[in-house]
């Protein structure tokens, strides 16, 4: 690792927008190589580590920040208000994890409108004491004078719909060793800013390619959910009838899921040059399912619990529909 | 994959009424065939279905359905060959497989299952055809446009959006 050129630390911001705070930790854990990472570089902005307040980003001059870790959607306007001051303070700005790159878990909320939610948060809730249906509003006149809150957008949107992305770790949340080899690459001047959002920290090809459990060759016959089954250890997940997103999910995680039993969730978003992840598993599950005739096709369909939210599980807002009508 | 919207010419003229925008899907062996057929037969049917040839209906990517929703088709028709005569064996056990999932996600997504059709038309199928395209531009006129490009506009380009993504 070497210093940037001034001869300074490289100075290093990480944000967390509509996110669960896992990206945070995952840098965590590179472990002992955070000693390492301290010796070249210095933090200048982490809300979840460090005491940095939005004000103190604005002073830095344009482009202060080396490298700027943005992980989390946006959903709000605080999000992209931020998203664009650390765009125009940072030299390098990488979309971090699932949710900065393809929408993410919370991009699921794009299958229900914004009155839904808010209907569902702060009306019906069977938690809810809220006798006189009080929502909140961008604006409210109080004694003290007129409050503003974030606006909240109707619709889950990725870093790179907002600003200009230099690269994308995707992953939730990316795997320590992968990150780490990233910001090798980066801090030694490997991967220069060039706002195309290129993917780094993963691979290519489809979590099938690194997936240890044998393919035997055999269709589905029946489709069963995790919590149903033993599966039998070393076989394909997908054959034995458990949805595994494998085919369709970017590799870089080294299969972890799957080998230790449990099926691939999806959490890199679509492999290669795919856009729509959930499309790329109906064309997987198509190829293998045990039908020669449409009533068993059917049949076999009509087993499969919840396909949007298990097919798009982590990539609503960069499939093609994007959202509910 | 072009970055254009998929738009009428006839919607847009103004003064004009809508018309029903469909994509087909068809596949060379059998069900183009079929449309050559219905055509060299002197059959009417309406001109609302733009059809793309593809060697097999097996090759339809679903992803491609869901393209053509989202850049503004108002309806989708996918046809290929009966069980059992497929050129290439075993293609059209895919799409068999495939389109009922595309049904099932599109309806989770919100929108009309009648928007989208999957049949099996033979290359002597001419007849059958037109009929297909008649009933499908007429439940698709029935329902009205979908227009996806717009409303995801309303839903969150004019916050910074960018329009690229969104095929405009």
């Amino acid at each position: 690792m070497s210093e940037n050129g001034n001869g300074s630390k490289l100075k290093i911001a990480k944000y967390w927008a509509a996110s669960c705070g896992g990206c945070d930790i995952s840098l965590l854990e590179i472990g002992p190589h955070l000693l390492d990472l301290i010796k070249v570089a210095d933090i200048v902005f982490w809300p979840c580590a460090a005491d940095f307040k939005y004000k103190d980003v604005a002073a830095y001059e344009d482009g202060y920040i080396d490298i700027c870790f943005y992980n989390g959607a946006i959903r709000t306007s605080e999000q992209e208000e931020i998203a664009r001051l650390l765009r125009k303070k940072s030299k390098t700005l990488i979309a971090y994890g699932e949710c900065a790159v393809d929408g993410g878990i919370p991009a699921l909320a794009n299958l229900n409108t914004k009155e839904e939610i808010f209907h569902a948060a702060y009306l019906e809730n069977p938690s809810l004491d809220n006798p006189n249906g009080v929502t909140p509003q961008p604006i409210t006149q109080c004694e003290f004078g007129e409050l503003e809150i974030p606006r909240f957008y109707s619709q889950v949107l990725r870093l790179k719909d907002i600003v200009d992305v230099d690269y994308e770790i995707p992953g939730c949340p990316p795997q320590a060793d992968r990150v780490w080899e990233a910001i090798l690459a980066l801090s030694g001047g490997e991967l220069p800013a060039r706002n195309q959002a290129v993917k780094v920290a993963c691979r290519d090809k489809s979590v099938c390619d690194e997936c240890p459990l044998e393919k035997r060759l055999v269709k589905i016959k029946e489709f069963k959910r995790p919590h149903e089954v033993k599966p039998e250890p070393e076989w394909c997940l997908l054959e034995q009838g458990i949805i595994c997103m494998g085919p369709a999910t970017r590799s870089g995680c080294d299969a972890r899921c799957p080998t230790a039993g449990m099926p691939c969730r999806g959490c890199y978003g679509p492999s290669g040059d795919v856009i729509d992840q959930g499309t790329a598993m109906v064309s997987a599950i198509g190829s293998l399912l045990d039908a020669s005739n449409e009533e068993r096709a059917h049949e076999l369909i009509g087993q499969i619990v919840d396909p949007v939210g298990s097919f798009y599980r982590f990539s609503m807002s960069s499939s093609m529909m994007k959202a509910r009508k | 994959m072009a970055d254009n919207v998929v738009t009428h010419p006839t919607s847009t003229a103004p003064g004009s009424q809508w018309q029903p925008r469909i994509i087909g899907f068809l596949c060379y062996w059998c069900s183009y065939t079929g449309a050559d057929a219905a055509g060299t037969a002197r059959m009417k049917y309406p001109p609302n279905v733009d059809i793309v040839r593809v060697m097999c209906s097996g090759r339809i990517d679903p992803e491609l359905i869901m393209s053509a929703f989202s850049r503004g088709a108002d309806g989708v028709l996918v046809c290929g060959c009966h069980i059992g005569d497929c050129h290439y064996i075993s293609g059209n056990h895919k799409t068999m497989a495939r389109m009922p999932l595309v049904k099932r996600i599109l309806t989770d997504l919100g929108i009309e299952p009648q928007r989208f059709r999957h049949e099996w038309v033979s290359a002597a199928e001419g007849e059958k055809f037109s009929k297909l395209v008649a009933e499908i531009t007429e439940q698709v006129r029935k329902l009205g446009p979908l227009n996806w490009p717009k409303l995801m506009r309303e839903r969150g380009v004019g916050h910074g959006m960018d329009l690229k993504a969104w095929g405009e």
